[in-house]
């Protein structure tokens, strides 16, 4: 089921480990899955293991994107699933990394 | 959203590295969440609105930045060195608060029912809980209030969101990106926000922490020795007390554990970072720009950037070495007095905007403007290729007869001269032009320099308006812990 999303919203893959927390996200309803399957709320349970095409893992503290960048999911805890918005694969977002300054 | 998850991934995945230490402890980053979950519940059992911290660096600074998460309310880190009338107001603000401090700090509160004061070895040492916090997410509850070190009025109450902090180190930091030995020596105070940034970027990058009360050049060196520190934020006063300590040792051969020098919290003069760079070769210097109102860094000259700058026979480049850099994960425009966006080489105010730029005050709101800029009150013009050059604070331009005079370029020129150890150009009153130019100067040890002849330094170098009317010769110039340089207090001195 499609649903809303919004910043601090947390997600748990209910074929993996894999947590995420979303920092961004766009407007409207949206299906996020992980491991080709529907991600549960926080009190989620792993019931199944990962599609076979949706097995290239998370991992975490890793940002993910979809292509416009107006989601951004961190993940908050690495799995074997794949994460996808609306069936399309997520991509890393790379910190621009500062020197160490602080 | 909420910063406790930063410690939480943190203890997941390499809970036995060590976070902190401090003397003889040592603080796994497990240990750390442990105590920080203990304190939660302590905190939320007091009922109290605040946790505020008033004690030196130790464990439970980052213990109660991160307890203070968990139990979903702001931490409130003050400065000890007000005095006691002072922080008991701040207290006054903040209340009911559950207040950490030592024994000494405590002699100087008020009783009052509506602070739990508690001491810092009784903090780390809270009965074990089994309850997990469950703090609530909202991005836009507040983690942290710093009260601003305003010289006059009442100290304004910064206010930075959980969304503001994160957006800061998700967008600049890789999570686990140290290498195990890594050592940040963190010597700012816990109630400056490079003090809370230390602590918060030390966590994701899984770095160790190793704290230190306070700043003296010779044990700050056998710190970072003895600990094999890779990374140290230093302002400028304190790198060229450090310099002149290490003077004499051969280039190359002392701190051969530091990777990263970070320097910031004030202007760094040239023959400073030229002879730093000179004797200690190896390590990566970085400048950060950034405010309490920004949650730290925002802009940054990078160890490339110091290196193109040293070697560069272009002086567009080799000027470089006096910018704080490039804008990080933000946007930086600079503005007219009138408003106007300037172009390139246009000195004005230094405009910044970005998720992590909170740009609020409790009471007075947000100082954002409809579009989301923060006015830093900092001058400055970008060159060509975004390097952001810093000309001082608006509040410290000299208006003479309507021409706007900063500080800055006449105290580089007044450096230059040979015998001048330390200067500072401030405002004096004058009846014809408003304010007229006026200096403050230290000698090196033996050396001499006349009025006439610093004046016509200037003249040469600049104009004629730029001409210091007054020049005061002196011990040393008044700076506060943090090495800024108190005008406030010269100003009144040459008035």
């Amino acid at each position: 089921m499609p649903s809303a999303l919004k910043a601090g919203g947390r997600f748990k893959s209910t074929v993996c480990e894999t947590q995420v927390m979303v920092i961004k996200a766009p407007p409207g309803e949206h299906l996020l899955a992980c491991g080709g399957a529907e991600m549960g709320g926080p009190t989620a349970t792993i019931t199944g293991t990962p599609a076979a095409d949706a097995a290239a893992g998370s991992l975490i503290g890793k940002r993910y994107v979809n292509a416009d960048e107006t989601l951004e999911l961190l993940c908050t805890k690495g799995g074997a699933g794949s994460l996808a918005l609306n069936g399309t694969p997520l991509e890393v977002k790379q910190a621009k990394q500062l020197p160490s300054s602080d | 959203m909420n910063l406790s998850t930063l410690l939480d991934m943190a203890a997941e995945a390499f809970g036995e590295r060590i976070a902190v230490v401090c003397g003889e402890q040592r603080w796994s980053y497990a240990a750390l969440r442990a105590a920080a979950i203990n304190a939660a519940a302590a905190i939320r059992a007091s009922g109290a609105q605040h946790v505020v911290l008033l004690d030196v660096n130790s464990p439970a600074a980052p213990v109660a930045l991160y307890a203070a998460a968990y139990a979903g309310i702001p931490y409130v880190p003050l400065n000890y060195r007000l005095t006691a009338a002072e922080i008991n107001a701040l207290l006054a603000r903040v209340a009911p608060a559950y207040l950490i401090t030592n024994a000494a700090y405590a002699k100087l509160l008020e009783p009052c029912a509506d602070v739990q004061v508690v001491l810092r070895e009784v903090f780390l040492t809270l009965p074990e809980t089994s309850e997990v916090p469950t703090p609530a997410e909202d991005p836009h509850d507040i983690a942290v209030q710093l009260f601003t070190s305003g010289t006059t009025g009442t100290p304004k109450a910064a206010v930075l969101r959980h969304q503001n902090l994160m957006s800061y180190i998700l967008g600049t930091i890789e999570f686990a990106s140290a290498d195990e030995g890594d050592a940040m020596l963190v010597t700012v105070p816990p109630y400056h926000i490079a003090g809370i940034s230390a602590v918060l970027s030390s966590t994701y990058a899984l770095r160790r922490m190793v704290q230190l009360e306070g700043f003296e050049a010779a044990s700050w060196i056998a710190a970072a020795e003895a600990e094999g520190v890779s990374n140290a934020f230093l302002v400028p006063t304190m790198l060229a007390r450090v310099i002149e300590h290490l003077a004499g040792a051969a280039p190359g051969t002392r701190l051969p554990q530091l990777k990263a020098l970070a320097y910031g919290g004030g202007k760094m003069p040239l023959s400073v970072i030229r002879k730093a760079m000179l004797l200690l070769p190896q390590v990566d210097y970085a400048n950060a720009y950034g405010l309490t109102e920004t949650s730290s860094t925002i802009a940054v000259l990078t160890p490339d950037d110091h290196r193109a700058a040293a070697s560069s026979s272009d002086p567009a480049v080799q000027r470089r070495l006096g910018s704080v850099g490039r804008p990080g994960a933000v946007e930086i425009e600079i503005r007219s007095d009138a408003g106007r966006v300037m172009v390139a080489e246009e000195a004005g105010l230094v405009f910044v905007r970005g998720p992590q730029v909170s740009g609020e005050y409790l009471a007075l709101g947000s100082q954002l403007d409809a579009d989301g800029w923060f006015p830093t009150k900092d001058r400055g013009y970008l060159d060509a290729e975004g390097y952001l050059y810093l000309d001082g604070r608006a509040d410290d331009v000299i208006v003479r007869g309507g021409e706007n005079i900063s500080p800055g370029e006449i105290e580089d020129v007044l450096l230059a001269h040979p015998s001048v150890a330390d200067a500072a150009v401030v405002a004096c009153p004058d009846e014809e032009w408003g304010e007229g130019v006026a200096a403050a100067i230290v000698l090196k040890p033996g050396a001499s320099a006349t009025t006439a002849e610093l004046q016509e330094r200037v003249r040469t170098a600049l104009r004629s308006s730029r001409v210091p009317q007054k020049i005061v010769f002196k011990e040393a110039l008044p700076y506060n812990e943090l090495g800024k340089v108190l005008r406030r207090v010269i100003k009144q001195e040459l008035s």
